[in-house]
């Protein structure tokens, strides 16, 4: 390192951990995502398909009618919300398990209509081409403002309100929780941000394809809250800096990256209930 | 006397088991109303039916004249409704002043907007909870363990936690299931003080208990359930003499004996 | 020609059938999620094809040898992975991510030893013969699918109905601890059900790598998403739901593939599946479950 200053050092480290870092703030606000349906206590899978469709919606606006980001980002977090309030009803219905697996095959429902939709979505080769636009500051400006948005609403009784939803679902209604709302709510926001997640994940990767959002993806998405915690807005955030950093670290295991992965997880349920960050976020003044 | 809580035919099916059979009850402003009977007689899913946790196969329920029939937990709760369980629900990671300002839920009024933004009014809002839940714990006798997290307490701190959380809300019929289960003569005594003391709060009590010296001492009326159905009705010395009430509980050959014994 | 398609349905459909009874035996009487039953269909499908091509074993030595090893691999799986969590009683949602992690990293092992290409069973493993009348061809493998698919349904059904191990078996999906009471040993009644249930998804990876002659790793996992419909329409825990619901999904996959679009049917089962959790949620055989306050 002579003769090198630290900007251009960290000039240099920017651009060769470039896609790792724009990975940990668009991973951060899946694990999000999930903390958000988590903290309601419902096993819903589905903010892989969200983010798909926030890509999609995404990439197509700016490919296709050249609007700006501005724009386009926000459209592609409404989308999926939109999605969610309509699949909502029945689907909140269900729960545990069965509201896992129902989740997961929309994501696959709309895995078969995006190799379908050729036209549209360029079928199986997906889209490419998608201009770079999601700067680095951006997405953790996102990442900080929703970890904000938790923590404070986590401390009134909207907080309260879903902490008694995870604990106790039935006693929460008695407590005059309007659970219905409570979970579209969660569902919805969501959505939003899982959708918001994948349009930054198309303009930094600048091609995505159907097979990004299925079942692997609904995994790690879980794996980050599993392994962080749910207990607090940013355990859930540092199990997926430290999933998504893993890999690097673990360069010569590559091909085992998902075994790692997976025995991660197994690890995090058998033996850290809570996950890594056993805190909680205190709820009264 | 006004009629609080009114059932009319109340009825519960499950597959194989008529758990609720046709009960009338009528529930008076300010009272303090029991529901006894042997076990199994369905006076928890009463309860259930009353706050709303199971649904009714027919019949119907008033509050204070509104129909609540089909009212879901939460709307039941916003009318006036809070209750106790009969195994202790405490939302036990929660911290017991927690537990507390989560049962007030139906009267804080800040919207999402001034929470997330944490705007002055929220907060000023939020203290004036944290406040009321504490003066709650202080009726309870639960004040110096506001900050302990709910799991820990013992059994007879938890049920007070409970009674203080079903308070929160302000409610004006306070349901209790089972509120003395576990308790030895002393801590069942203290209890019966509190619940007086929230009766003078003007909060009318409905509750489900075993302990027939507890509820005789305590309720101004009392109804019988046995196999679903109200066998007797009436002021604690009415229903102790009623002859279906003693062949319910000992059984036809005491009862029978006892009728002999009373020159009946 | 809409005759063979339903021969065609059909046959798929046993192998739908036949991997949804085994998991429908662990969830209907475990109530566990178990996702590694997926893996336990890859094995059984690799052992059957190693066998083969080492050994040059024939369909009748390779199909039992590769059900029975994925039986075995079944019970030392589940004995690791969800002892712990059945002693503390964790729920569904814990055996569900538990297993979840597990077979990710199962599969993703077994892709790194073996290779993720589609192999092939050695050419001529099962002769090419088959009959034909009135238009329809129905081939040895094809009989083979559907005769082993009835027969082990049937062994499972009178085993369930008529043996003592069948008797511990459904006491213990009625209710474990009062099973454990009546002196039922549940660890080993739990071990048996692995076993049965890890040799019927075997049974059903050989079958279905047969089927289609293409065999690799994650080809469970294709399948887990389908065997959950098949268990789910069928109604859970119950044995004749699964066997109805999988050969409607297999016939109802290949006319789709045939009226509509090849791609088209992937989204058959995960349609119906979402379709039937939402508006009948217990399925055509399941009895609704009393939910307690």
């Amino acid at each position: 390192m002579d003769g090198m200053t630290m900007a251009e050092w960290l000039d240099d480290f920017l651009f060769t951990y470039e896609t790792l870092i724009h990975a940990l703030g668009v991973n951060g606000l899946l694990a999000l995502s999930m903390y958000c349906v988590m903290a309601v206590g419902q096993l819903s899978l589905g903010q892989a398909a969200f983010m798909g469709i926030g890509a999609y919606t995404g990439a197509l606006l700016t490919l296709n009618l050249g609007l700006p980001f501005w724009l386009v980002l926000p459209l592609s977090a409404l989308a999926p919300a939109v999605v969610a309030l309509v699949i909502g009803g029945p689907t909140l219905r269900l729960s545990g398990v069965y509201l896992a697996i129902s989740t997961i095959a929309l994501g696959e429902v709309l895995r078969v209509l995006y190799i379908n939709a050729e036209w549209l979505t360029g079928g199986a080769l997906g889209l490419s081409g998608i201009p770079r636009k999601a700067d680095l500051w951006l997405i953790y400006l996102l990442l900080f403002l929703a970890v904000l948005g938790f923590w404070a609403v986590g401390r009134s009784k909207i907080g309260r309100a879903m902490e008694a939803m995870r604990e106790d679902e039935a006693v929460a209604g008695v407590m005059g929780v309007n659970l219905p709302v409570y979970k579209m709510g969660a569902l919805v926001v969501s959505a939003m941000l899982a959708g918001l997640a994948g349009c930054l994940t198309a303009h930094s990767n600048s091609f995505i394809g159907p097979n990004e959002f299925g079942f692997e993806m609904a995994v790690t998405i879980l794996s980050f809250a599993l392994v962080g915690g749910i207990g607090t807005p940013i355990a859930p955030v540092i199990g997926a800096l430290v999933l998504t950093s893993l890999p690097e670290i673990l360069r010569p295991l590559q091909d085992f990256r998902l075994v790692i992965n997976g025995l991660i997880i197994v690890v995090a349920v058998l033996f850290l209930p809570r996950g890594v960050i056993p805190f909680r976020l205190r709820r009264a003044p | 006397m006004t009629v609080l809580l009114s059932a009319s035919r109340l009825t519960k099916q499950f597959t194989g088991l008529l758990a609720v059979n046709e009960v009338d009850v009528e529930v008076a402003a300010g009272s303090v109303h029991g529901i006894i009977g042997p076990n199994g007689a369905g006076k928890t899913t009463l309860f259930n039916l009353i706050s709303g946790l199971l649904p009714s196969t027919s019949g119907t329920l008033t509050l204070d004249g509104r129909d609540v029939t089909s009212a879901p937990p939460y709307q039941r709760t916003r009318l006036g409704v809070a209750r106790t369980f009969q195994n202790i629900r405490m939302f036990s990671d929660m911290t017991v002043v927690e537990n507390v300002m989560t049962g007030m839920h139906t009267r804080l009024k800040s919207s999402g907007v001034a929470s997330l933004l944490r705007l002055p009014g929220f907060r000023r809002e939020e203290r004036a909870a944290r406040d009321k839940a504490m003066e709650l714990l202080a009726f309870v006798s639960l004040a110096d363990k506001a900050r302990i997290r709910s799991g820990d307490l013992s059994y007879g701190d938890q049920r007070r936690l409970e009674i203080a959380r079903a308070l929160a809300g302000d409610p004006r019929l306070l349901l209790l299931d089972e509120p003395a289960a576990g308790m030895n003569p002393t801590e069942t005594r203290d209890l019966g003080t509190l619940l007086r003391q929230v009766a003078k709060r003007d909060i009318t009590l409905l509750l489900v208990e075993h302990n027939m010296g507890f509820v005789m001492d305590l309720c101004d009326r009392i109804t019988v359930l046995n196999f679903g159905r109200k066998i007797a009705e009436g002021g604690p010395r009415e229903v102790r003499d009623d002859a279906a009430v003693i062949e319910a509980y000992l059984g036809t050959k005491v009862a029978a004996r006892l009728a002999k014994a009373h020159g009946a | 020609m809409l005759s063979q398609q339903l021969v065609n349905g059909l046959v798929l459909g046993s192998t739908y059938a036949l991997f949804a009874l085994g998991f429908t035996l662990i969830f209907g009487v475990l109530r566990v999620i178990n996702l590694t039953y997926g893996f336990y269909f890859s094995i059984g499908a690799f052992v059957a094809l190693t066998v083969a091509r080492e050994f040059g074993a024939t369909i009748w030595v390779a199909l039992p040898v590769g059900a029975l090893s994925a039986g075995v691999v079944a019970v030392v799986a589940d004995w690791i992975l969800l002892t712990r969590l059945r002693r503390a009683k964790a729920g569904e949602l814990a055996s569900l991510m538990v297993t979840l992690g597990a077979v990710l990293a199962l599969y993703s092992l077994m892709a790194v030893f073996i290779g993720t290409d589609i192999q092939r069973f050695p050419f001529g493993f099962v002769d090419n013969t088959a009959i034909e009348f009135g238009g329809i061809r129905i081939s040895l493998v094809q009989m083979l699918i559907v005769g082993t698919t009835f027969v082990l349904v049937a062994v499972l059904f009178l085993l369930l109905q008529r043996t003592k191990l069948g008797l511990m078996i459904r006491a213990l999906a009625e209710n474990e601890d009062a099973a454990r009471l009546m002196g039922i040993n549940v660890g080993l009644t739990v071990a048996a059900v692995s076993f049965l249930s890890g040799t019927l998804g075997g049974a059903a990876g050989v079958l279905i790598g047969l089927n289609f002659n293409a065999i690799q790793p994650f080809m469970g996992e294709h399948m887990m998403l389908r065997g959950f419909a098949v268990i789910i329409i069928g109604g859970l825990g119950d044995i004749r739901g699964a066997l109805i619901a999988g050969v409607l999904l297999g016939v109802l996959e290949v006319l789709t593939a045939g009226y509509i679009s090849s791609n088209a049917k992937e989204a058959v089962a995960f349609t119906i599946l979402v379709l039937t959790l939402w508006f009948r949620p217990v399925g055509l055989f399941g009895r609704a479950q009393a939910k307690r306050a």
